[in-house]
């Protein structure tokens, strides 16, 4: 960030029609798209890289980037390398990949729901879906479920609740008139608790220590568990949710303007809302299975996000998945460091990091969702 | 681009807003729709729009049935401006424009050259060239007006439909909003609330009450002493203005019994 922000409202009411054009501090800076984009792709491979490489394992950079050629090529390593080869291409590699897919799919998915009802609070959170995934992760990580999926339980069981959750809040907001904005969010938010509340009494009511333990991990988000396995599913889910986004942000301007306003433009708001809530539910789902509910990026990436490069959704949804892709990958590093080696959850550093910086970029720059 | 709305009822929940509407805009006519509050003039032109879809009847662009249309290409030939200002968003103002040529475009597209050009000549038709790069919500209500209605012209329309385009704007961006709309060589259809300017600016005018029309014709035909008295509950004096000598209007409270 540059430290001399525009300031974005100018006294009056501008220039009289016919005036002279006026001075261009009227306009709010927006950052070129283009160099903007080959900045955070080159910050999220060194931050790939630098997740690769740090870690409580004292494993040397040489050896790190020796393991990853190895990896990445099929090549050969000696016998003793075998425990610093597992750390480096079997955890820390895979862990930072998916750090950068779940950080890139809750800020998209952020983006989406914002627009879809036009509240500066939402976040992929507040349609109740993460909740509803929780209970599913925490039938099976409490009380055994699923035993028989293996290492796919626990995502399988999170994913599915996600959606079951997702029909739950969808058959209770629609109305007559279609997904309206407030409706849903306040059914979200209603359900949230109530999800909340079953997940609570799960927890209460198991007797092992070290699950609840977990559940809770869970609960607050951690990237611990993240293993080759993981990465597929939530990577295409992520990736596809991306591209349909950026395919559609058109729309979504229209849409952040008003139901009225996107019909008078040919988009059709209620099917429009009813593709984005799917859409979101589904990413959501498949984040959420791998990495619990890592609450704050999808509230606050999309608002930096727009302080940088303005409103318009084609520039908003390049940038904001590469941004929360490189905060997520350097937030998992510091979660691993920082009290080493005790692991905090990811999510308890998000908000720890995330509020203050969130606090000072707002008041520097008077922005409540972009403008007035 | 001729307008025909026929026979057209709205009911929403139940409840019948508008009933068995018929009205006709000819080809680059201005169409004011006046009535009081509730009366059901932004539900039918919401139909107009196709934010609501009528329980009968048809609107018919040079008779097409509007409905039967594709969004996109009821978009293209119809433009509107809605009452609601939610936006929070920060678009700029050339953003908000761009918008208009969301019709002409395909989902994922590029911006041609023809794009960027009608949207900055819809600005410059406004006189709002210069408020391009400025933040839209931070504009004042008249100058946010003029970069909606560039918006409108950037889509290319035959047809323009507005819900109180001069709400909340001070009387010099009133008649403004009124010159240009009229200059823009579309046909116009337009609720308003100010009687006066209606009949100032309209070349016909449909009065509706209850959900239905109760008058039309050209306002002067229409805008009797007696009418303005039972639809809008005034007493309303008919004087020439001083200059042109068109008929104006001046109201007051009506004698209570």
């Amino acid at each position: 960030m540059s430290t001399d922000l525009p300031v974005l409202r100018p006294e009056g009411s501008g220039p009289a029609p016919g005036a002279p054009p006026g001075p261009a501090t009227a306009a709010p800076r927006r950052l070129p798209l283009p160099p903007l984009l080959a900045a955070l792709t080159a910050a999220l491979l060194i931050s790939v890289l630098c997740g690769t490489g740090l870690g409580a394992a004292g494993v040397t950079w040489a050896e790190t980037l020796r393991h990853l050629r190895a990896g990445l090529t099929g090549g050969t390593i000696t016998p003793d390398e075998v425990s610093s080869y597992t750390i480096v291409w079997e955890l820390r590699f895979p862990r930072a990949l998916l750090a950068a897919v779940v950080g890139a799919g809750l800020s998209a998915v952020g983006v989406a729901v914002q627009a879809m009802v036009r509240n500066a609070l939402a976040d992929p959170f507040v349609l109740g879906i993460s909740s509803g995934a929780a209970i599913g992760a925490n039938a099976v990580l409490l009380f055994g479920a699923l035993a028989s999926l293996g290492v796919w339980a626990l995502s399988g069981a999170a994913f599915v609740s996600a959606l079951a959750a997702m029909v739950l809040v969808y058959l209770a907001a629609r109305t007559p008139q279609g997904l309206t904005p407030l409706r849903l969010v306040l059914t979200g938010s209603a359900m949230y608790y109530g999800f909340s509340a079953v997940t609570t009494l799960m927890i209460f009511m198991a007797e092992r220590g070290e699950a609840a333990r977990s559940a809770m991990m869970w609960l607050l988000g951690s990237l611990g568990g993240a293993t080759w396995a993981s990465l597929p599913v939530a990577a295409a889910v992520v990736l596809a949710g991306i591209g349909a986004l950026l395919w559609w942000a058109r729309s979504l301007n229209a849409l952040a303007m008003g139901d009225e306003t996107a019909a008078a433009l040919g988009v059709d708001p209620d099917r429009m809302r009813r593709g984005l809530f799917v859409l979101a539910a589904a990413v959501t789902g498949a984040v959420v299975a791998v990495s619990g509910a890592i609450g704050f990026v999808g509230l606050m990436v999309p608002h930096v996000t727009r302080m940088l490069v303005g409103a318009d959704h084609r520039r908003v949804l390049a940038v904001a998945p590469l941004l929360g892709a490189v905060l997520l990958v350097w937030v998992d590093i510091a979660s691993r460091l920082l009290l080493a080696p005790v692991e905090l959850p990811v999510g308890v550093l998000t908000a720890l990091i995330g509020v203050p910086c969130f606090v000072l970029l707002m008041r520097r720059r008077r922005y409540s969702f972009g403008g007035a | 681009m001729q307008v025909d709305i026929e026979d057209l009822s709205v009911e929403i929940a139940g409840a019948r807003l508008v009933s068995d509407i018929t009205l006709r805009a000819g080809s680059g006519r201005f169409v004011g729709l006046i009535g009081p509050n509730g009366s059901g003039k932004s539900t039918l032109l919401r139909c107009a729009y196709r934010a609501l879809r009528p329980a009968a009847g048809a609107i018919r662009l040079d008779g097409d049935d509007l409905h039967a249309l594709g969004v996109r290409e009821g978009a293209r030939r119809l433009a509107a401006l809605p009452q609601e200002s939610a936006s929070e968003f920060d678009f700029t103002a050339g953003e908000v424009v761009a918008m208009g040529r969301l019709p002409h475009q395909r989902s994922g597209g590029r911006v041609t050259a023809r794009d960027t050009a009608v949207c900055a000549a819809a600005l410059e038709r406004v006189g709002a060239g210069h408020l391009a790069g400025r933040s839209f919500p931070t504009l004042s209500g008249g100058e946010k007006q003029r970069v909606l209605i560039a918006r409108a012209l950037a889509q290319e329309p035959r047809v323009l439909v507005l819900d109180e385009p001069t709400n909340h704007l001070d009387i010099a961006q009133q008649l403004e909003v009124l010159a240009l709309v009229r200059d823009a060589g579309l046909t116009v259809l337009a609720a308003l609330h100010d009687i006066d300017l209606a009949a100032a600016h309209c070349d016909e005018l449909y009065v509706i009450r209850g959900g239905r029309i109760v008058a039309s014709g050209p306002p002067d035909e229409v805008l009797t002493a007696e009418l303005l008295a039972g639809v809008f509950g005034v007493r309303a004096h008919r004087v020439p203005h001083p200059e042109t000598g068109a008929t104006r209007l001046l109201f007051d409270r009506l004698p209570t019994p």
